[in-house]
């Protein structure tokens, strides 16, 4: 078809609620895809891989040392000893925020993101504008995120053009040294674990 | 190639909902994503050719988020030849299940099946942490890894990651093509010269051996 260079889903509804629905009803009916499936996928990324466990790997490096030091030398291991693995966290490397240095993550090709340990990424993280800024003025994305850095502060921004996905790991916050892990979770958001939020921040 | 996905440096307006936490906005989202999971299980395309996919569209643009994941998705089952332009139009005759399908009992031990991109195969890594290396002048046609931003440039090779499923040739079904993988980190001036908010910031991209030629 040299003069007729339409892409074959020009052929499904345009309007994306009814194209996700045409879509499903083919793969169904053709005996590709498993209904059962779709509602077990997304209850997976829904309720059991999120950011709550990217959170305990988080708490146990700050509550345990000896932790902390296999996470930074072997992420991916180091995290599988929570349970954490599997699809887009197969080759972790963590990377520590410290007075000297403040990291942040992004993709700037596509949405490379450590799904094991944050679960799905979020709107913002995808954005054209995330992506096209994040490496080329990151103190200002900082600024609009909120997060105030040291002036000792250089800034490394990790962006994910491979199967490598990163992890940051927040600062402790002043004053948590006596938390246990749970308590410690609760002060690591997920953007404290991508850079753009300090930990014990909102 | 236009690379309409190849966004880093480009001018853009404030970052939208930072704090947002849904993880799905619309229920066609999640259906969005579960599709292509579901369908990508049953081992027709690899993930650098539904990345690729993506890429290509002519819409890419201005398709939002999971618009591209579904019309790459739709572009990917007639190419593999899972689903005619027939059928992608019209009514579908009722089929079993598929034995490779995904079946719900299974999806969370897929979902956390490690499945490494290292390979003990391919050439040995020519460069060691430590060497300086600069990337290819653009580019290269096709899947290619290598940002725009960061093309022609020098960096420092920070970590070394082994041999990796090369995206280049395993978007195209033209192999696995396993190569050296690095960290390679640049300068924000030698990225961006003058207009760097820092100069001594730094940029990490991980880089293929073939994207790298020696200093």
């Amino acid at each position: 078809m040299p003069h007729d260079h339409h892409e074959p889903h020009s052929l499904l509804p345009s309007d994306p609620e009814l194209r996700a629905r045409a879509l499903e009803t083919i793969l169904v009916q053709k005996g590709l895809v498993d209904p059962a499936a779709l509602s077990a996928l997304i209850d997976t990324y829904q309720n059991d891989i999120g950011p709550q466990n990217g959170a305990r790997v988080v708490a146990r490096a700050w509550a345990n040392p000896a932790f902390k030091a296999r996470l930074l030398s072997d992420a991916t291991a180091a995290i599988a000893e929570l349970g954490f693995a599997g699809r887009q966290g197969e080759h972790m490397v963590v990377v520590e925020n410290t007075a000297a240095v403040h990291n942040m993550v992004v993709c700037t090709l596509c949405s490379c993101y450590p799904w094991p340990v944050l679960g799905i990424p979020p709107a913002w993280y995808k954005s054209d504008e995330y992506r096209s800024r994040a490496v080329k003025e990151p103190r200002a994305v900082l600024a609009e995120f909120g997060v105030a850095l040291l002036g000792s502060q250089k800034v490394r921004v990790w962006d994910s053009s491979a199967e490598v996905r990163y992890l940051v790991l927040p600062m402790q916050p002043e004053g948590s040294h006596e938390l246990d892990e749970g308590a410690l979770a609760n002060l690591v958001s997920r953007n404290a674990m991508i850079g753009t939020a300090l930990a014990g921040a909102e | 190639m236009t690379r309409a996905h190849d966004l880093g440096g480009r001018p853009a307006g404030p970052v939208p909902d930072k704090d947002d936490t849904v993880v799905f906005h619309d229920s066609w989202h999640a259906k969005a994503l579960a599709l292509n999971l579901a369908s990508g299980a049953l081992g027709a395309w690899n993930i650098d050719a539904s990345r690729f996919a993506r890429e290509q569209l002519k819409d890419y643009a201005t398709l939002s988020y999971y618009e591209k994941w579904m019309a790459g998705l739709a572009n990917l089952l007639v190419e593999r030849g899972l689903v005619t332009e027939a059928e992608l139009s019209g009514d579908v005759p009722q089929s079993q299940l598929t034995p490779k399908a995904l079946r719900a009992a299974d999806v969370s031990a897929a979902m956390h099946k490690f499945m490494p991109y290292t390979r003990k195969n391919g050439p040995t890594a020519q460069f060691q942490m430590g060497d300086k290396v600069r990337t290819l002048s653009a580019p290269q046609a096709g899947h290619c890894r290598l940002p725009a931003y960061a093309a022609g440039r020098v960096g420092t090779v920070i970590l070394s990651h082994g041999n990796h499923v090369f995206p280049d040739t395993n978007a195209r079904f033209q192999g696995e093509n396993p190569q050296p993988l690095y960290t390679v980190e640049f300068t924000a001036a030698t990225l961006w010269g003058a207009a760097a908010e820092n100069p001594d910031d730094a940029i990490s991209l991980d880089l293929w051996q073939p994207y790298l030629e020696p200093l």
